[in-house]
């Protein structure tokens, strides 16, 4: 099965493209007008394996050149968008526990002693809107590959999903595309087939619908790791061995970088169906072990996963870090069948498969280990000192690539960006009923309870959950997860996201603001600190202004709002081809945020505890309705984006954070959707303890009994204070020089709310819950 | 003196880290050995308690726990039948359970053919929560577990079924010899009958857990481990911990430490 020389030489414009198309490259006519310039000056044509090899290196998928490249945006110039925005924010915080920040597969923080976390968030959208299950099994297993791939061992994962409402017309879907209902079920058994077969517990996350995911679902994948910072292995040497271990290279999963980096059309599924890959948990759980023993042998040298690209990926960016090339040889590759031409075995992204670097002196051993937990594990190379990329299948060269020009050749992407607010007004409306509101609020799709998904995620396995993704007594939602990693100490991580795509519909900056502010309060609210932040953008394509407008604006709020916070990002990674026959998705940014807790005895739940106790409200109220829950219930969308105060939210934050260290707090529940009306409710229904609260004591501006029940300003809690506490409590919040309010108090069976001594809601808990519970049927 | 509990793992095991953790911690010894290994060594008779965790041995292919159950009735049949009539204490927990099932070890101490089933859900999803549990057996390995426990499960297939035709003979038999070791039941105590969630699987007869005759043997769908400290209970922030895995386990050990 030998390789192709692939006639380039000679190609005009037209013929290049048309190869770049015809073999799912994905490349643009700059660059395979590059690699045509370097193979004229090498007086070759190229074989498949070398063009397949910039196909993959250079996708947007593994070399994001959208955000490391030119982009021209209101008259300014931007070069790298992700060293002058995200990546800025960390260092110039550069805070001495953050262990390894956007160099490895997982970004890493100190835990305890030797102990650090590591964490990562990735997307598998297409493969999930074409294959649900299987698209969205492979996200969790190739997200848990990057835990392992920095040596950790993976404690938990986390899963966001945006889907189209489930409730679509059927004779709305245009072809070729599945209804999201099933791809909701789907997806929601891939996440959970592959965690629970791998025993790693899914604590934390969020399903939100919208009309724009109908056509590309987002399926956010992430794994929370523990690593020994002394089996931290990362300092490969020419000699060294490439070992290939784990599942057998088939003909799945190929192409699906490009595939990423392609919009989505009416044909994907027949154009890239070989580009889903096949899951196999029990296979990755014995690599599992098998990596962790090596690891605590401290028998590697350097490991990475096979993701994206599959070897040609893998072992390009590894020879690259450290600084030498890789002879590799194809045939020694074990495969699923007879039949793989080299380039398909080169770029294959068959699963559970992972690249170890490993001393010569130390093959034998790591071989024995991959025997005994019946992995296969396949000795494909070796690292040598040229720079330069040599690939063999049997006798034959079927690639030669100079290290320099793969991974210095690209030309640099220049793009344009614009953004014009889009003409929105604000809506005038006869109120409804409060209380009818409340009901409706609590059962939009957003909103309602996910316990039916939840529950088939086993969230407990590892004995760690501490804190669970339902709370209290009747499974309220919580804000975040907590965990207990280490056996001999109470340390806690703490586990919460960020997400409110119906703001980027007005303003991708506040959206991106908001979705900062939440996943931190989300975070404070269960008693975490000394917060670390992943960034996941999945947007449309970057090649249409407006979107990348948009992009510039959420990257720019990334560093504003992160730098004022105090909370460096640790990692993150960009979808950004999410397009489809119905157009792009709205702009999503997922902010995903690890926290730590002294001791996770002090960890705080949503529900109300007790009656008789205070409940208060923290942070100012705003007359921000725009994107709201409220709004969306009414057919609006309005304007008045949730906007972030950062000096203002800091001094709330304070406050929470010390108020729960002082034991002070008994429950804690952030305000985001549905506002303050839906988080009392929620904790009212959690704990199974009513309240009565008088609304015209809330710090607000200026507005309406609805609107200070659904405004969903950020930087908000609403906090139960033990009884006897409220001095000190109060006295803690004028020192931060937060803004607050005793609201009122818990007790009885109902939520009563008042203004201004007028009754205008009084609601059974049953009945608050029952809205809630019945607003998503899986 | 501390007893040697040997805990089976094999392709798939995935809670065996936090089993080895509460047995240790309950000053028992007990050791990791994966089935390959104790198929070579048939180091069983060493040991003086056998614990089967939860997972999906072998990705539950064919049935939950089949595969693993054959590799112990095949190759290690002879050893696990002297292990079980010498009294020597045996728990299986979730997929232990239906292993132990699979092997025929229960519910009538014989290695051979299974005389029952755990099959898929009546809800026929996993499902992760917890449940009230009742104690309906004197069997020491549950220890000191009160009449009304509380325990997780997590689950797809953990519905016990009874052979079809013959369900009410073979429950009489077990009810006879007290093998009903537990049962899903509500917050107050009373059997689930059935419904759920209190009893999630919609197992016959509310059943949750069963033993061999002489009581040696507990195979049960709840995850004690995960019980193990109030504060993994779902409601210790109200300060209703409880800590009912621990007190099950204790007993076992104790058991082990006897035998």
């Amino acid at each position: 099965m030998p390789a192709e020389r692939v006639p380039l030489l000679d190609a005009d414009d037209e013929a290049l493209l048309r190869l770049s198309r015809q073999r799912q490259l994905a490349l643009s006519l700059e660059e395979m007008r590059a690699i045509q310039r370097h193979y004229r000056s090498l007086g070759r044509e190229p074989t498949d394996v070398e063009l397949e090899t910039f196909a993959q290196t250079w996708s947007e998928h593994c070399v994001h050149k959208t955000f490391r490249g030119v982009i021209e945006y209101e008259g300014e110039v931007i070069r790298s968008l992700l060293r002058s925005t995200i990546a800025r924010v960390t260092e110039e915080l550069s805070p001495d526990w953050c262990f390894s920040v956007f160099e490895d597969n997982a970004g890493i923080v100190d835990f305890e002693g030797d102990y650090a976390i590591a964490f990562k968030v990735e997307t598998h959208n297409h493969p999930s809107a074409i294959e649900p299950f299987g698209g969205a099994a492979t996200g969790v297993g190739g997200v848990i590959r990057d835990i392992l791939g920095v040596w950790g061992e993976p404690i938990a994962n986390t899963d966001v999903l945006c889907f189209g409402p489930l409730d679509y017309p059927y004779e709305r879907l245009p072809q070729g595309i599945k209804h999201p209902r099933f791809i909701f079920t789907h997806v929601v058994a891939g996440i959970g087939s592959y965690g629970n077969n791998m025993g790693i517990p899914t604590v934390n996350g969020a399903v939100l619908f919208d009309e724009s995911y109908v056509g590309n679902p987002l399926v956010y994948c992430g794994t929370l790791g523990l690593v020994k910072k002394s089996c931290y292995m990362r300092s490969a040497t020419p000699g060294d061995v490439l070992l290939l271990v784990g599942g057998r290279t088939g003909r799945d999963g190929i192409h699906g970088v490009t595939f990423a980096s392609t919009e989505l059309e009416e044909d994907a599924e027949e154009a890239f169906g070989t580009a889903v890959q096949i899951g196999d948990p029990i296979e990755e759980e014995k690599i599992k072990r098998a990596i962790l023993q090596v690891r605590d042998e401290r028998l590697g040298s350097a490991i990475t996963d096979l993701g994206g690209g599959g070897l040609s990926s893998a072992v390009g960016e590894q020879a690259h870090r450290f600084g030498c090339g890789a002879r590799v040889h194809l045939e020694r590759v074990p495969l699923k069948y007879a039949g793989m031409k080299p380039w398909e075995i080169w770029v294959s992204e068959s699963q559970e498969r992972m690249l170890l670097i490993v001393p010569r002196r130390n093959l034998e051993r790591v071989l024995e280990i991959f025997r005994e937990e019946e992995v296969e594990a396949s000795e494909i190379g070796e690292l040598i000192p040229e720079r330069v990329l040599r690939v063999y299948y049997g006798s034959e060269k079927v690639a030669e690539i100079d290290m320099d020009f793969l991974f210095g050749g690209l030309p640099e992407v220049r793009r344009k960006a614009e953004w014009a607010p889009p003409p929105l007004e604000e809506p005038e409306f006869e109120p409804p009923e409060p209380g009818e509101a409340l009901l409706r609020v609590l059962s939009m799709p957003n909103v309602a309870s996910k316990e039916e998904v939840i529950r088939t995620y086993d969230h407990e396995v590892k004995a760690q959950t501490v804190l669970k993704p339902l709370q209290g007594c009747f499974s309220g939602p919580g804000d975040a997860a907590v965990l207990k990693p280490l056996r001999h100490s109470w340390r806690g991580v703490a586990v919460s996201c960020g997400i409110n795509p119906e703001y980027g519909k007005i303003d991708p900056y506040w959206m991106a603001a908001s979705a900062i502010d939440e996943a931190v309060r989300n975070n404070l609210a269960v008693g975490g600190s000394r917060i670390a932040l992943l960034d996941n953008f999945c947007w449309g394509s970057p090649e249409k202004p407006r979107n990348l407008g948009a992009l510039v604006r959420a990257a720019k709020a990334c560093y504003d709002i992160a730098r004022a916070y105090g909370t460096p990002f640790i990692s993150g990674k960009d979808s950004l081809y999410n397009e489809s026959p119905m157009g792009s998705v709205t702009p999503t940014l997922l902010i995903s945020a690890v926290g730590i807790l002294e001791d996770v005895r002090r960890a705080v739940s949503m529900d109300f505890k007790e009656r008789g106790a205070s409940v208060y409200v923290l942070g100012m109220s705003r007359r921000e309705l725009g994107g709201s829950q409220y709004y969306r219930m009414l057919g609006f969308l309005g304007r008045s984006v949730p906007r972030v105060v950062p000096q203002e939210a800091r001094r709330t934050f304070r406050g929470v954070e010390e108020g729960i260290r002082r034991g002070l707090i008994r429950a804690c529940h952030d305000v985001s959707e549905g506002g303050v009306g839906v988080a009392l409710a929620e904790m009212c229904f959690s704990g199974g303890v009513g309240a009565e609260v008088e609304l015209s004591r809330m710090p607000a501006e200026s507005m309406r009994v609805d609107e200070l029940l659904f405004s969903e300003s950020n930087s908000r809690f609403i906090v139960e204070v033990a009884r006897g506490m409220e001095e000190e409590f109060e006295e803690l919040l004028r020192g931060c020089g937060a803004v607050f309010a005793r609201l009122g108090v818990t007790g009885g069976r109902e939520l009563v709310v008042r203004y201004e001594g007028r009754e205008v809601v009084s609601l059974e808990l049953e009945r608050l819950r029952e809205s809630w519970q019945s607003g998503v049927r899986v | 003196m501390s007893p040697r509990i040997l805990v089976l793992r094999g392709p798939g095991t995935n809670c065996d880290a936090e089993t080895v953790h509460a047995l240790r911690e309950l000053g028992a010894e007990p050791e990791l050995v994966h089935v390959r290994r104790l198929v070579r060594t048939r180091a069983l008779e060493a040991f003086e308690g056998l614990v089967i965790p939860g997972g999906f041995s072998y990705g539950d292919r064919i049935r939950s726990g089949a595969v693993l159950a054959r590799m112990l009735s095949h190759a290690l049949g002879r050893e696990l039948q002297r292990f079980v009539d010498e009294g020597k204490p045996v728990l299986g927990i979730c997929n232990g359970f239906q292993v132990l099932v699979e092997t025929g070890v229960l519910p009538f101490g014989q290695v051979g053919e299974p005389a029952l089933a755990l099959m898929k859900n009546a809800s026929a999803r996993f499902e992760a929560r917890w449940v009230h549990l009742l104690r309906c057996s004197d069997s020491e390995l549950l220890g000191e577990l009160p009449e009304v426990s509380e325990m997780p499960v997590a689950n797809a297939e953990g519905r016990v079924v009874l052979p079809p035709g013959r369900a009410q003979e073979v429950l009489d038999e077990l009810l006879q010899n007290s093998q009903v070791a537990l049962r899903y039941c509500t917050p107050s105590g009373e059997p689930a009958e059935g419904r759920y969630p209190a009893n999630p699987s919609g197992s016959f007869w509310d059943i949750a857990g069963l033993t061999t005759p002489n009581g040696r043997v507990l195979g049960m769908m709840p995850h004690p481990e995960r019980a193990f400290s109030a504060y993994l209970h779902p409601c210790w922030t109200s300060g209703r911990g409880t800590e009912h895995g621990r007190v099950l386990l204790q007993g076992f050990v104790r058991c082990a430490g006897r035998a």
